[in-house]
C-alpha cells in the first residue's frame, strides 16, 4: 500500500484517524474519512484515471463535482456493479472496489488510442458519413464500435438493494446548500414557513467547502455548521444532503434522490437511495455555478484542472492536485486559488491571463507574493502525454485573437483553469424559466420564471460572498413571505452592490499553434473547436443541430464544462451574438438517476396489482393454471395429472355439454344502478330498449361508443321498479363504470340515477349444463327452480346451501345455466358446498378457456377478442338488437357512409382444416410471398370437443354473403396454408333448444 | 405532474385524476338532422389551442366528479376550475 504521499498533514474536511483502504484498477491504496474517490486518488498521486470517449486519450482529473467529464468509474466488482459513476462524486468507504471505463485492456495501454493517432480521419459527423453507409454494413460495424466508444457495462444481476419513495409537501423548497441557500433556508425558517434544504454533498457549505472564504471573521465552515445547527433546530426545516433535485416539472413539482447509503457501501439489502416527490409552494434556486475552463491545443492531459477544483482539492480534502502548478485565467477569481495553493506548498510559476491589465485585490496580492502574472498571454499548448509535464505561453497579438511573439515553456505538472463561471441554470430552465445573457459575466442567468421560483447566489449570475449571502436571505424571505410567512422584526436586507473587479475578458477560441493539434472543447465526447467549425461548414450551425453533429454536450457530464465554449465558437463563425445562438434545451434529469429508485418498491410481486377472487386459493391448491384478464387472475384450465392443456380443455368442455361444470364467475363487472330514470338511463346506454323489461327479468345488452363501435356487452337484471343490476366485461367494468358515470354527470344531469360498483361484493359462481339444474335443486331453499316458475333470463332471490343468494337463470355456454352470486366472503363456502354436492354429478370445475371454447361454438361474441374497436353491431350480425325508435349512445354514428358500406367485414363462423392463430390474416388468393390483399382474419380459434374439429370466428369482408365459399389462410413464409370454409358463426344448437329446459 | 384544484377534495395530483378532453361540447339533440360531416364534427374534432384550453376533468381515484379546467396548454397553468353545466370564460350559471 502506497504512502499518500500528495497529502497536506493538516486541515481540510477530512478524518486523518479514518483510514479507509480501497482499489482502483487493481492497485491498492489508502485514504480518510470525507475523501472522494477523486480526492483520495489525487492524495496518492495518481494522475491518469481514464480514457477519452472517442480518441482514448488519457486524461485526469479535472473537476471536484458533477460537472466530471473525464474520471467516470465503474463501482464495484461484478454483476451488479454499477457504471459510469463521477469518481468526484464516490464518497470514499473502506473496501471500495473501483475501475475506469471506456479503456481496454488497461488504462495505460489501450489499444484503441490508436484512434488518437488517426484523429484526423476521425472528424465530427465521422459515425454518420462512414458507418451509415452502406446501410446494410451498419450492424456489421456497430458491435466493434459499441465496445470500442462505450462506456461502463451495465449491471447484469439484479439489483439487491431496497428504495423507497416519500412524497412531502412545504412551502418553501430550497435547492442548494452553499452560502447563498443556506441564507435563504435560514430566513424562511425564521419566518416560521416548512422549508426543506436540498444539497447534494455530503454536507452543507457548497462553494465555502471548497473556496477556504471567510463570513464575519469566522471560516467559511464555521459559518456552516453554526448555520446547520440553527437549521437543525427550527421545527419546520429539514435539511436533506446526499440529495439531488434531478427534475422540475409543473407546479412546483420536484424529484429528488437522496443517497442514503452510498457512502458506506450500500451493502445488500438495505435501503439504498430514496426518490422524493416534492411539492412547494416556493422553490428558491441556490445552485451555485461550474467553472469553464480555458480552451487551447492539449488542453486534456491528466494534470489539466480547473482551477476551483484545484482549490477545493487543497482546502476540502488536504490532497495536493500537483506539486508545480501554473493557472491560465480570463478573470479575477481564480487569482484566489493561486494564493492557496501557494499556501499548499504548491510552487506556482505563473499566472496567466489573456486581460491586457488585470489589477483587482486578488490580482496584486498574488503579485505581491512574488507570482510571474504574465497578462495578454495564453497557453498554446501542453507537453507531456500521460501526464503533464509543461506549457508553452505566448503573447497575445494587439487585439487579442491570436499569437505574438516566441514560444515560452514552462514545466508544470498542474494547469489550473479559469474561463469565468456559467451559473447552474438547469432546474431554472427546466421550470418553464427564460434565461437571460449577462454580457458583463459572458453566461445565461435565470430571467423571467414562470412558475413561483426565484434564483439567488451563484446560481442568480452574482458570484460575489457577500452577495450570496445578502441574495440568499432577500429570496428565503421574499418566498416563505408568498407563502404566507414573516418574520417579525427581521432587519431589513442590506442592500448589496458587487465589489470592484476587472471584468473578465472571454476568449473563447484562438488559433492553432501548429496545426492539427486538438483544441477540446467537450472532453468527455473528445468534441474540438475544429469539429464545431467543420460542423459550421457543413451547415449544422443551428445549436441543436451542433450537439447532435458533433455530439457536444451529449455525454453523461452533458458538457457542463464546455457547453458555452461550443456556443460562444459556433457564434463567432456565425458573427452573431451567443443570446442569438441560443442554447440547447434543459431537460430532466439534471444528473442521471439509476432505474432501482424509480421503481421504488414496486418490484417483483408488487410490480403491479393482482385481483384474486374468494376462491382464488382453492384454485391454486388445485392446479389450476392462470390466465390473466385485467388485473384479474382468472383459471383458465385446471390439468388433472398427466394431462395436457388439449386434453384437460377437452374434456372440461364435455362436462358442460354432457354433465354439469362450475366456473368461478366473480370477475364479471357488476353495477348497480338505482333510481326513477334508470330505465331511460339504460335505453340511452344499451342500443336495445329497456323500457318493458319486467321486474325479476333478465336482458343482454350492448354497448356502443359515440362512434358506433361496440364497446361492451353484459346481462342486465332489473331487480325492482327502480332498481338495475348490470354486468360487463370482466376488462370493461372499469371503463363501462366511469362511461355512464362520465354521461350521467356531464351531460344528462337532469337523470335520477345513482350507480355503484359492486364487482369484488358479489362472488358469482356459475353452473352450467343438462344436469345444473337438479345438482342446484339439492341446495337451493325457497327457490322454484321448475321451468315454468324460473325461466330463462330471470332472476331469483333464495337461499343456497345456507347462505343469502341472487340466482341468475343465464348462459354464456348455451347450456342449462345459473349464475349464482353471494357475498364475497361466502364465495368459497358456497363453491365447495357445490362440489360436495357436485361428486354425485361428475360437477367439473372448468376454466376460461373451456368457457371461450363453449361460447364460440354458440357464435357468442366476447368482446375485445372478436371485436377490436372497428366492429359494428350490424358487422356482427346482431342489427336484431339495435332499436329504430330510440336514441342511445353510437345510434348516429352507424347511419355514417363508412358504417354502412357493403364491403365491411362481417362476423362469420370458419371450418378451418386445422387450427389456426388467432389473428391470422385471411386472402382469396394466396401468393407465395406477401403482399397479398387481405379481405379479414381469424379473431378466435378452437379445437372443439362437441364438433369434433378445429372452428374459427372471424371477421371476413362481406363475409354474410359469402356462405359456403372456401378462403385460404396463409400461415408462413414458406407458403403454408389453411383452407376454411365460411359458415354461420353459431356452429351448435342453432334454434337454443338447449336453453329451453 | 400537474397539481389540480378537485373543487370538492381540493388541490390534488394530476395520478388521481383523469383527462376528458376538451370541454363544452354538448351532444346534438337532433343528430339525424346533422350531415355526417357536422356529425362527425361533434365526434372527433377538437380545438387543440396554443394556450387557454377548457377541458373536463374527473377525479377518479377520488370523489370521481367531473369538473371543468381552464388550463394554458403552453405553460400548463391551471386558471380556472369551475362546475359542470358552468360556461367558460368565468360566467356563473348558464
Ligand atoms: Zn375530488
Amino acid at each position: 500500500m502506497k504512502r499518500q504521499r500528495q497529502r497536506l498533514d493538516t486541515g481540510a474536511r477530512i478524518d486523518r484517524s479514518q483510514r479507509l483502504g480501497f482499489r482502483f484498477n487493481g492497485k491498492s491504496y489508502e485514504g480518510f474519512a470525507g475523501d472522494t474517490l477523486a480526492s483520495a486518488l489525487l492524495a496518492n498521486g495518481v494522475r491518469l484515471v481514464g480514457r477519452s470517449f472517442k480518441f482514448h486519450r488519457p486524461r485526469g482529473i479535472y473537476s471536484a463535482g458533477m460537472e466530471e467529464p473525464n474520471a467516470l468509474v465503474q463501482l464495484g466488482k461484478g454483476a451488479a456493479s454499477e457504471p459510469n459513476l463521477r469518481a468526484t462524486q464516490v464518497e470514499l468507504f473502506d473496501g471500495l472496489e473501483a475501475a475506469s471505463v471506456n479503456c481496454w485492456p488497461s488504462v495505460k495501454f489501450d489499444v484503441w488510442a490508436l484512434n488518437d493517432r488517426v484523429s484526423s480521419m476521425l472528424p465530427a459527423g465521422f459515425y454518420y458519413k462512414t458507418f451509415m453507409w452502406p446501410k446494410s454494413f451498419w450492424h456489421r460495424y456497430e458491435k466493434v464500435i459499441r465496445k470500442g466508444a462505450g462506456l461502463g457495462i451495465a449491471p447484469q444481476a439484479p439489483d439487491h438493494n431496497i428504495y423507497d419513495k416519500r412524497h412531502q409537501h412545504c412551502d418553501v423548497l430550497v435547492v442548494g446548500g452553499g452560502p447563498a441557500g443556506i441564507s435563504a433556508a435560514l430566513a424562511a425558517g425564521r419566518a416560521g414557513a416548512r422549508v426543506i434544504l436540498v444539497d447534494e454533498q455530503a454536507e452543507l457549505g457548497g462553494a465555502l467547502l471548497g473556496n477556504g472564504e471567510r463570513i464575519e471573521a469566522r471560516s467559511g465552515v464555521d459559518w456552516t455548521l453554526g448555520a446547520r445547527a440553527e437549521l437543525d433546530d427550527m421545527a419546520e426545516v429539514r435539511v436533506l444532503t446526499r440529495t439531488t433535485a434531478f427534475g422540475y416539472y409543473d407546479q412546483n413539482y420536484v424529484l429528488m434522490v437522496e443517497r442514503v447509503n452510498d457512502h458506506l457501501g450500500a451493502p445488500a439489502g438495505t435501503l439504498r437511495q430514496r426518490l422524493w416527490k416534492i411539492r412547494a409552494a416556493q422553490v428558491v434556486l441556490a445552485t451555485g455555478a461550474i467553472e469553464r475552463p480555458m480552451v487551447f491545443a492539449n488542453n486534456d492531459r491528466p494534470g489539466v484542472m480547473l482551477a476551483g477544483a484545484a482549490q477545493t482539492y487543497i482546502n476540502r480534502y488536504g490532497a495536493k492536485p500537483g506539486n508545480r502548478a501554473a493557472l491560465y485565467v480570463n478573470n479575477d477569481c481564480a487569482y484566489r486559488a493561486a494564493l492557496d495553493l501557494v499556501e499548499a506548498g504548491i510552487r506556482v510559476e505563473a499566472v496567466i491571463d489573456v486581460r491586457a491589465n488585470p489589477t483587482g485585490e486578488a490580482v496584486a496580492a498574488v503579485r505581491e507574493r512574488g507570482i510571474d502574472v504574465l497578462a495578454h498571454h495564453a497557453v498554446g499548448g501542453t507537453l507531456g502525454s500521460k501526464r503533464l509535464r509543461g506549457i508553452e505561453v505566448l503573447a497575445l497579438n494587439d487585439k487579442g485573437d491570436g499569437f505574438a511573439g516566441d514560444i515560452r515553456r514552462l514545466r508544470c505538472d498542474l494547469l489550473c483553469l479559469s474561463g469565468g463561471w456559467n451559473p447552474t441554470v438547469h432546474l431554472f430552465s427546466q421550470s418553464g424559466g427564460k434565461l437571460d445573457f449577462d454580457e458583463k459575466q459572458a453566461c445565461f442567468v435565470p430571467g423571467e420564471a414562470r412558475q413561483a421560483v426565484s434564483a439567488a447566489g451563484a446560481a442568480n449570475g452574482v458570484f460575489a460572498l457577500q452577495g450570496c449571502l445578502a441574495g440568499g436571505t432577500a429570496a428565503g424571505r421574499e418566498a416563505a413571505q408568498k407563502a404566507g410567512f414573516e418574520e417579525p422584526g427581521a432587519p431589513a436586507a442590506l442592500p448589496f452592490s458587487p465589489p470592484e473587479a476587472d471584468p473578465l475578458n472571454p476568449v473563447w477560441r484562438l488559433p492553432p499553434v501548429s496545426k492539427g493539434e486538438m483544441r477540446f472543447v467537450d472532453l468527455h465526447n473528445d468534441v474540438t473547436v475544429s469539429d464545431i467549425e467543420l460542423a459550421a461548414r457543413e451547415g449544422y450551425g443551428a445549436v441543436e443541430h451542433l450537439k447532435r453533429y458533433t455530439t457536444t454536450g451529449m455525454g453523461p457530464d452533458q458538457g457542463r464544462t464546455g457547453n458555452m465554449h461550443a456556443l460562444a465558437i459556433l457564434a463567432d463563425i456565425k458573427g452573431v451574438s451567443i443570446p442569438e445562438v441560443g442554447t440547447t434545451t434543459f431537460r430532466p434529469p439534471y444528473a442521471p438517476v439509476p432505474y432501482g429508485v424509480m421503481a421504488g418498491r414496486d418490484v417483483g410481486v408488487l410490480t403491479d396489482p393482482v385481483r384474486m377472487t374468494a376462491i382464488h386459493g382453492w384454485h391454486e391448491r388445485s392446479g389450476a393454471v392462470f390466465d390473466d384478464v385485467g388485473h384479474w387472475k382468472r383459471p383458465w384450465y385446471y390439468p388433472r395429472p398427466g394431462e395436457n392443456m388439449a386434453a384437460a380443455v377437452r374434456r372440461e368442455c364435455v362436462a358442460a355439454r354432457d354433465g354439469v361444470a362450475l366456473l368461478d364467475a366473480s370477475t364479471l363487472g357488476k353495477i348497480d344502478i338505482h333510481g326513477p330514470d334508470a330505465a331511460e338511463f339504460l335505453n340511452r346506454i344499451y342500443t336495445n330498449s329497456w323500457s318493458k323489461l319486467a321486474v325479476g327479468r333478465c336482458r343482454y345488452g350492448l354497448m356502443l361508443g359515440e362512434d358506433g363501435m361496440v364497446m361492451d356487452d353484459g346481462v342486465t337484471t332489473r331487480l325492482g321498479e327502480t332498481h338495475y343490476f348490470m354486468t360487463t366485461t370482466t376488462g370493461g367494468a372499469a371503463r363501462v363504470m366511469a362511461w355512464m358515470e362520465d354521461w350521467l354527470q356531464c351531460e344528462w344531469p337532469d337523470l335520477k340515477v345513482f350507480l355503484t360498483s359492486v364487482s369484488e361484493q358479489w362472488a358469482t359462481l356459475s353452473l352450467s349444463g343438462p344436469n345444473a339444474r337438479r345438482l342446484l335443486s339439492e341446495l337451493a331453499e325457497g327457490v322454484d327452480l321448475s321451468v315454468q316458475a324460473f325461466p330463462h333470463m330471470s332472476v331469483r332471490d333464495g337461499r343456497v346451501a345456507g347462505i343469502d343468494a341472487r340466482i341468475f337463470r343465464v348462459s354464456f355456454t348455451g347450456e342449462l345455466g345459473y349464475e349464482v352470486s353471494v357475498a364475497t366472503s361466502y364465495g368459497l363456502a358456497l363453491w365447495q358446498a357445490f362440489l360436495r354436492v357436485g361428486e354425485n354429478y361428475d360437477l367439473t370445475p372448468i376454466g376460461t378457456e373451456a368457457l371461450h371454447v363453449l361460447r364460440a361454438e354458440k357464435g357468442y361474441i366476447a368482446v375485445g377478442h372478436d371485436t377490436d374497436g372497428t366492429v359494428t353491431p350490424g358487422d356482427l350480425g346482431m342489427d336484431w338488437i339495435v332499436s329504430t325508435k330510440k336514441d342511445f349512445l353510437g345510434r348516429r354514428s352507424l347511419a355514417r357512409a363508412d358504417c354502412v358500406r357493403p364491403d365491411r367485414k362481417h362476423f362469420v363462423g370458419l371450418l378451418p382444416e386445422a387450427r389456426v392463430p388467432e389473428g391470422a390474416q385471411i386472402v382469396d388468393e394466396p401468393r407465395r410471398r406477401p403482399p397479398m390483399k387481405m379481405i379479414g382474419h381469424v379473431t378466435s380459434c378452437y379445437d372443439s370437443a362437441t364438433l369434433g374439429r378445429p372452428i374459427a370466428l372471424a371477421m371476413v369482408a362481406g363475409g354474410r354473403e359469402r356462405m359456403g365459399e372456401t378462403v385460404t389462410i396463409p400461415l408462413t413464409m414458406e407458403g403454408r396454408v389453411v383452407k376454411a370454409e365460411i359458415v354461420s358463426p353459431v356452429f351448435y344448437d342453432a334454434q337454443g333448444e338447449r336453453l329451453n329446459v | 405532474m400537474l397539481q389540480i384544484p378537485c373543487p370538492h377534495c381540493g388541490p390534488r395530483d394530476e395520478v388521481e385524476f383523469s383527462c376528458g378532453g376538451e370541454a363544452h361540447i354538448a351532444r346534438p339533440k337532433e343528430s339525424d338532422a346533422l350531415s355526417d360531416a357536422e356529425w362527425a364534427d361533434y365526434l372527433f374534432m377538437r380545438a387543440n389551442p396554443k394556450g387557454v384550453l377548457a377541458e373536463r376533468w374527473c377525479h377518479t381515484l377520488g370523489c370521481r366528479r367531473w369538473f371543468n379546467v381552464e388550463r394554458d396548454t403552453v405553460s400548463h397553468e391551471i386558471l380556472r376550475v369551475y362546475p359542470m353545466g358552468e360556461p367558460r370564460g368565468g360566467g356563473s350559471g348558464a
